[in-house]
């Protein structure tokens, strides 16, 4: 029984740290059709920016902030200088963006080498928190559920009730007509990247203090994106949370109870609703 | 040679690109002569370390542009094919390891394909429910969950180690793990999936998965099978990287999970990029920068930075290329050529069409 759920709380608490990082992608794809395959190499160098911040500044809060503006002007940058002038052309961005991905991991790891790197959040948030049955669980992780929560009702209320997320999601149902409409499309898949880009880095600070920041996690982080945002269906935020939920779920029970194979859940979920719905669970076929 | 169509479709945009059924040129000659008297006049290391190596990576990345640029599949798991071969090879092979079933040489090679092979078509069959971009990141995700499996079982994969000491067999007194058999085994291997992805492209079903290719859903309303013809193309492609497997993992001697994880996967991905994906030449000469990248970058850049580089270079020549090496070169020529042949020369309408 304590097992259980202590299986089941990690499952979730991870659920939300892979929410945090996909919601960006699919956010980004769903809109403007675009795999974002740096996207790992984002959340990494988020992690990294915010841990010389916080170092610097002392400050847990101002690190993660730093990971988040950073990520979101690299991201604007990005679609700016690069992604803008290869717009419907999948093959290429999703090439480009494994060419940046190789050279952003690798330069990362000069600068910052192969040694894991820990963060001090506050005293508030590391310490563990009483609960029933399991006795205690670690605030840091309740916390990131939270945050993922917060999130994901604040991309919820961005997308549904605010002017620039009705665009978006007019966007993604016919970017033909909002452009005809006289939005100007391209400065809202711009403001779309930097809030996809600053979510990765947001997530690799956040994500980082629970875990560590350490080379390797580019490429981890972009495959449980992968994968929860083909579970969840591409392009939708409620998707990824769907997605996000099922993978982490898969990944602690099969680690927690079949350690050998534990990956092999969440594969095996990807094929299962690949079999059944080839879209995703909350997909639109395009 | 020339294929039949079942039936032609009504050619609304001229869509259907055909192979080249070009004559053989001078340079074709040259290039075969080079690469027949290379290994007597090189180095052990330019024949084993450059040439075999070429090879072996040009092979396994013929598979993926045989996908890609036949079929407009980008599947990442063909490297993961290869391993599979190479895994098989060691499973049930001779290996110092001492885990391998030890089955002779004629028996575990077929095998090994066979089982790729399969493999091949199960990862084809999954992928072919998804289309474009959707096909990258799923074989992407297959290929790596295939790592994590060969790295986390010790009773069949042996974990993290993998096996040693895999060696090629002797053929006729022939030690083929000498450089100069091992390059003319590599050398014929290449050959032959060379050729035999020309021949593929010409024949009726090459036309029609490059037309499948260029409009699935009119060829479906024609009445084919896309789904069959994809697959299909899926097992085709394996055979081919089981081949390059094979040899790879005599090359290398081992197999360990590094050799299916992630940057082997990007790296045939690269290599198949870089040289170009609409033509089979294409990989081979992908594969023969990366080796020369990858042996000769120590000597003007520092070795750790070598991601650095060949990053790099593929960001570049993607940036400015749809068609790789093979297409800026093309580029050139014709750039080189227009003033003097004349800007609608037969030869040249052909080579646009084609992209």
């Amino acid at each position: 029984m304590r097992l259980l759920i202590l299986t089941f709380l990690n499952g979730l608490t991870l659920a939300a740290l892979y929410f945090m990082v996909a919601s960006g992608f699919t956010l980004v794809f769903g809109l403007m059709r675009q795999i974002n395959l740096a996207h790992g190499s984002l959340y990494l160098l988020g992690g990294y920016v915010g841990y010389e911040v916080s170092q610097m500044a002392g400050s847990w809060f101002l690190g993660v902030g730093a990971g988040f503006v950073a990520m979101a002007v690299i991201g604007l940058l990005l679609q700016t200088l690069l992604f803008r002038f290869m717009e419907g052309q999948e093959l290429r961005q999703t090439l480009v963006t494994i060419g940046l991905s190789i050279i952003a991991a690798d330069l990362m790891l000069a600068k910052w080498g192969g040694l894991s790197y820990q963060f001090d959040p506050p005293e508030w948030l590391f310490g563990s928190t009483p609960m029933p049955i399991i006795n205690a669980y670690p605030t840091y992780r309740l916390f990131l559920l939270g945050v993922a929560i917060v999130i994901g009702v604040l991309l919820w209320f961005f997308l549904t009730r605010t002017r620039v997320g009705m665009m978006i999601r007019a966007g993604v149902d016919d970017r033909a007509i909002l452009s005809a409409s006289g939005v100007n499309v391209q400065l809202v898949f711009a403001i779309t990247f930097a809030i996809g880009a600053g979510l990765a880095g947001f997530a690799g600070v956040v994500g980082g203090t629970a875990l560590s920041i350490a080379p390797g996690e580019d490429s981890r982080y972009l495959l449980a994106s992968l994968v929860v945002v083909i579970v969840g269906g591409m392009g939708s935020v409620p998707g990824a949370a769907i997605g996000a939920v099922l993978v982490g779920l898969a990944e602690q029970f099969g680690l927690a109870y079949t350690p050998t194979y534990g990956i092999m859940f969440t594969f095996v979920i990807m094929v299962a609703v690949l079999a059944v719905r080839p879209q995703g669970i909350l997909g639109r076929r395009a | 040679m020339s294929a039949v169509l079942p039936a032609q479709p009504a050619n609304a945009s001229g869509a259907v690109a055909v192979g080249r059924r070009s004559a053989a040129r001078p340079y074709h000659f040259i290039v075969a002569l080079l690469l027949l008297v290379f290994p007597f006049v090189a180095s052990d290391f330019w024949i084993v370390q450059i040439g075999a190596q070429s090879l072996i990576l040009g092979v396994i990345a013929l598979s993926l542009m045989f996908l890609a640029g036949y079929g407009g599949m980008v599947s990442l798991a063909q490297m993961t094919v290869a391993g599979v071969a190479a895994y098989m090879i060691a499973i049930f092979g001779v290996s110092t390891t001492g885990s391998g079933l030890g089955w002779p040489w004629w028996a575990v090679i077929p095998w090994a394909i066979a089982i790729a092979t399969l493999y091949a078509t199960l990862v084809g069959a999954l992928s072919v429910r998804t289309e474009g971009i959707y096909t990258i990141m799923i074989t992407l995700a297959i290929g790596m969950a295939t790592f994590y499996l060969a790295q986390q079982n010790y009773t069949v994969f042996n974990g993290f180690d993998g096996f040693k000491g895999l060696e090629p067999p002797h053929l006729f007194d022939v030690d083929s793990r000498e450089p100069l058999p091992f390059y003319f085994l590599s050398l014929a291997v290449a050959a032959v999936c060379y050729f035999f992805v020309l021949y593929v492209s010409r024949s009726t079903f090459g036309l029609s998965l490059q037309a499948i290719r260029d409009n699935a859903r009119r060829m479906r309303a024609l009445g084919y099978n896309v789904t069959l013809h994809r697959i299909v193309a899926y097992s085709l492609a394996g055979l081919i990287a089981a081949l390059g497997g094979v040899l790879s993992v005599w090359y290398n001697g081992r197999v360990s999970p590094g050799s299916i994880g992630i940057s082997p996967i990007i790296n045939i991905l690269i290599i198949a990029v870089m040289g170009g994906m609409l033509r089979p030449a294409g990989p081979f000469v992908g594969a023969i920068v990366f080796v020369l990248l990858q042996t000769f970058a120590i000597d003007f850049i520092d070795r750790e930075r070598f991601n650095t580089l060949i990053g790099t270079v593929f960001f570049l020549v993607v940036l400015f290329s749809t068609d790789g090496l093979l297409g800026l070169w093309e580029r050139v020529r014709v750039r080189l050529t227009a003033p003097r042949a004349g800007v609608t020369s037969g030869q040249r309408d052909g080579a646009e069409g084609q992209r």
